[in-house]
C-alpha cells in the first residue's frame, strides 16, 4: 500500500506536536511511539497513558430489533446485556472461524455500540447487516469517520479523567458505559481497554477529542502509540485478530470460550447465531491444540512466525511475540498440541535459525493487582 | 542527532574510533534512535574475524531485529560485556559506554573508505527526508 492510500487520524496534527512517529497499520497512518515504547508501556502499568484508537470501527446498531440482529451475528448473548453493560464477543463464519472479535456496549433498550478491528470494519459491518431480517427495525450507523476514539489506560486513568470531565467515571463499573457531555459534544465513556489495566474508551467529536487529548497530556498522562499497545496487550495475553485468532482458528482453542453462549436459558435454551453448529461440533470434538503462553528462559526475542519445537519436532508457530518490559524477557503466544501446552513444559523457539529455550507458562503473563481493580 | 566530528561512519550506521591499529565500533545516535528501545545485542566472540560491510551480529529492539555490519576488517580483540548485559546503554550512550566491539585492523586503509561526520550527516538527512515523504 502506498503512503497516499493511507487514512489519516483526525488528530494527526496533535500527535505530531506531541512528537509521534507514524507507521502504516491496517490502512491507517498511526502513531507508533512518542517518548519510546518501553517508557510508554511503563507509564500505563504504573500511572496512565492515552492512545488514539480512532482506526477502530464504531458501529451503532439501533432499533427495536437491534439486539436480535446482533445476537444472530455474534457468539455472545449480547441481547441479554442490561443497559450500560458491555461484553466481548466474536463474529464467526458459518464454519466457526473467527471473522473478527468485537466489544459490544448496550447503551439503552434499543441502542448498541459495536467496536471492531480496523482491518475488519467493512467485513464486520457487512456481516452484521446480513443478519438484519427483512422489515426488521434495525438501523446501522457507522460513526468511525465522524468521531474520534481515545483509550485512557492505567491505574491513574480514573483520577485523570475525573479531573477533566467531572466525577462520573468514578462510579462507572468495569465493562460499563455512560453517555456524558464534554464541551457541548456527546462523550461516550466505556470502562474497558486492551492493556490489562483499568481504563476507559472515550468516543466524541474530533474537536472535543483534541481538547480531551490536550488536557489529559497536560494533566500528566503519557501519549502512547501502537508499539506500547502491542506490548501491553501481549503481557495481558489479549489476542490480536489477524495474528492470534483468524478465520482458521476457533474460540475454544484460543481460550475465548467466555465469549460464546451456545445455550441461553433466557430464550428457552438453544441460542441461534452464525457459526453455532460448527462451534458445537468443534467443542464436542475436543481440543487438539490450544493457544499457549511462552516465556523465554534464554536471551533473544521470539517474534510472530517463529517455529516452536518440542522433542526435536516443530509443534507450532508463534502468533504474537516480543519483549515484555514488565518481565524484562521475551514472551509469546503459540498454538501448541494440548499435551505440549501444559504449564512448565520446556520448548525451543527457532529465532532465525538459533534455538531459544522457553517454557509454557500460565496465562496471562501479567495481571494487575486486585487493589487496582474496580 | 549527535554526530561527533572526530569519528568515521559507515553507511550502515556504525561509527569507528581508531587508536593505533585498533578500532572501537558502535552504532550511531541516529541508528539507536531509529531502532528504539534496544533489548538484546548479539556480538561476535573475542578472536572472531570480521569483514568490512559484512554482518557481524544483531541488534534487537522492542520493535524489530536489525543486522549489525562491521565497518572494518580484522580480529575482534574485545567485546563490551557491559553493553551485552545492559543493552539500554546503547540507547543512552551510543558513543560512550554503549560501544560494542574493538577490532584489530587488518587493513588500516579501509578507514579511508568510511564517511566523515559531515558526509554521514548528509546521508542521514537524506534518509530522514525519504522517511517523511
Amino acid at each position: 500500500m502506498t503512503a497516499a492510500a493511507l487514512r489519516t487520524l483526525p488528530l494527526a496534527a496533535e500527535h505530531r506536536k506531541l512528537g509521534a512517529r507514524f507507521a502504516p497499520f491496517a490502512g491507517w497512518e498511526m502513531p507508533v511511539q512518542y517518548a519510546g515504547i518501553v517508557e510508554e508501556h511503563n507509564a500505563v502499568r504504573q500511572r496512565a497513558g492515552v492512545f488514539d484508537v480512532s482506526h477502530m470501527g464504531r458501529l451503532f446498531v439501533a432499533g427495536n430489533d437491534a439486539g436480535r440482529a446482533l445476537r444472530r451475528s455474534l457468539t455472545y448473548k449480547v441481547d441479554q446485556l442490561s443497559e450500560s453493560e458491555a461484553h466481548y464477543a466474536l463474529l464467526c463464519a458459518d464454519d466457526g472461524g473467527i471473522i473478527d472479535d468485537v466489544f459490544v456496549y448496550r447503551l439503552d433498550g434499543v441502542r448498541f455500540l459495536v467496536i471492531n478491528n480496523a482491518a475488519n470494519v467493512e467485513a464486520g459491518v457487512a456481516r452484521i447487516a446480513s443478519f438484519v431480517e427483512p422489515g426488521a427495525d434495525v438501523e446501522l450507523l457507522d460513526r468511525q469517520s465522524t468521531t474520534t476514539m481515545l483509550a485512557l489506560q492505567g491505574p491513574d486513568a480514573q483520577a485523570h479523567l475525573s479531573s477533566i470531565i467531572g466525577p462520573d467515571p468514578e462510579a462507572l463499573g468495569r465493562q460499563r458505559c455512560v453517555e456524558l457531555e464534554f464541551q457541548g459534544y456527546k462523550l461516550f465513556v466505556g470502562r474497558t481497554g486492551y492493556t490489562g489495566e483499568d481504563g476507559f474508551e472515550l468516543i466524541t467529536s474530533a474537536e472535543a477529542g483534541a481538547h480531551l487529548l490536550q488536557q489529559l497530556v497536560a494533566d500528566g498522562v503519557a501519549p502512547c502509540g501502537l508499539g506500547a499497545r502491542d506490548t501491553l496487550r501481549l503481557e495481558a495475553a489479549l489476542p490480536l485478530h489477524g495474528s492470534d485468532i483468524d478465520a482458521t482458528t476457533n474460540p475454544w482453542e484460543a481460550g475465548l470460550g467466555f465469549a460464546v453462549t451456545l445455550d441461553d436459558a433466557a430464550v428457552g435454551g438453544r441460542a441461534e447465531f452464525a457459526g453455532r453448529a460448527a462451534l458445537v461440533a468443534s467443542k464436542e470434538a475436543g481440543l487438539s491444540r490450544k493457544l499457549a503462553c511462552l516465556r523465554a528462559t534464554g536471551r533473544g526475542i521470539m517474534r510472530h512466525g517463529c517455529d516452536v519445537l518440542h522433542a526435536g519436532q516443530v509443534v507450532g508457530r508463534v502468533t504474537s511475540g516480543g519483549f515484555s518490559p514488565t518481565l524484562n524477557v521475551s514472551i509469546a503466544m503459540a498454538y501448541l498440541p494440548v499435551e505440549v501446552a501444559k504449564e512448565g513444559t520446556a520448548v525451543e523457539v527457532d529465532v532465525r535459525g538459533k534455538p531459544l529455550p522457553a517454557a509454557v507458562v500460565r496465562r496471562p503473563f501479567y495481571r494487575r493487582s486486585k487493589k487496582d481493580a474496580s | 542527532m549527535n554526530i561527533p566530528e572526530e569519528l568515521r561512519y559507515s553507511s550502515e550506521h556504525e561509527w569507528v574510533r581508531t587508536e593505533a591499529d585498533t578500532a572501537t565500533v558502535g552504532i550511531t545516535d541516529y541508528a539507536q534512535d531509529q531502532l528504539g528501545d534496544i533489548v538484546y545485542v548479539d556480538l561476535p566472540a573475542t578472536g572472531a574475524s570480521v569483514t568490512q560491510l559484512e554482518k557481524m551480529g544483531e541488534i534487537e529492539s522492542v520493535k524489530a531485529v536489525s543486522d549489525l555490519f562491521s565497518p572494518v576488517s580484522g580480529e575482534v580483540v574485545e567485546v563490551n560485556q557491559e553493553a551485552v548485559g545492559s543493552p539500554e546503554l546503547v540507547n543512552e550512550e551510543p558513543y560512550g559506554r554503549g560501544w560494542l566491539v574493538k577490532v584489530r585492523l587488518s587493513d588500516a586503509g579501509e578507514i579511508d573508505k568510511l564517511l566523515s561526520a559531515q558526509a554521514y550527516d548528509e546521508l542521514i538527512t537524506r534518509e530522514m527526508e525519504e522517511n517523511t515523504d
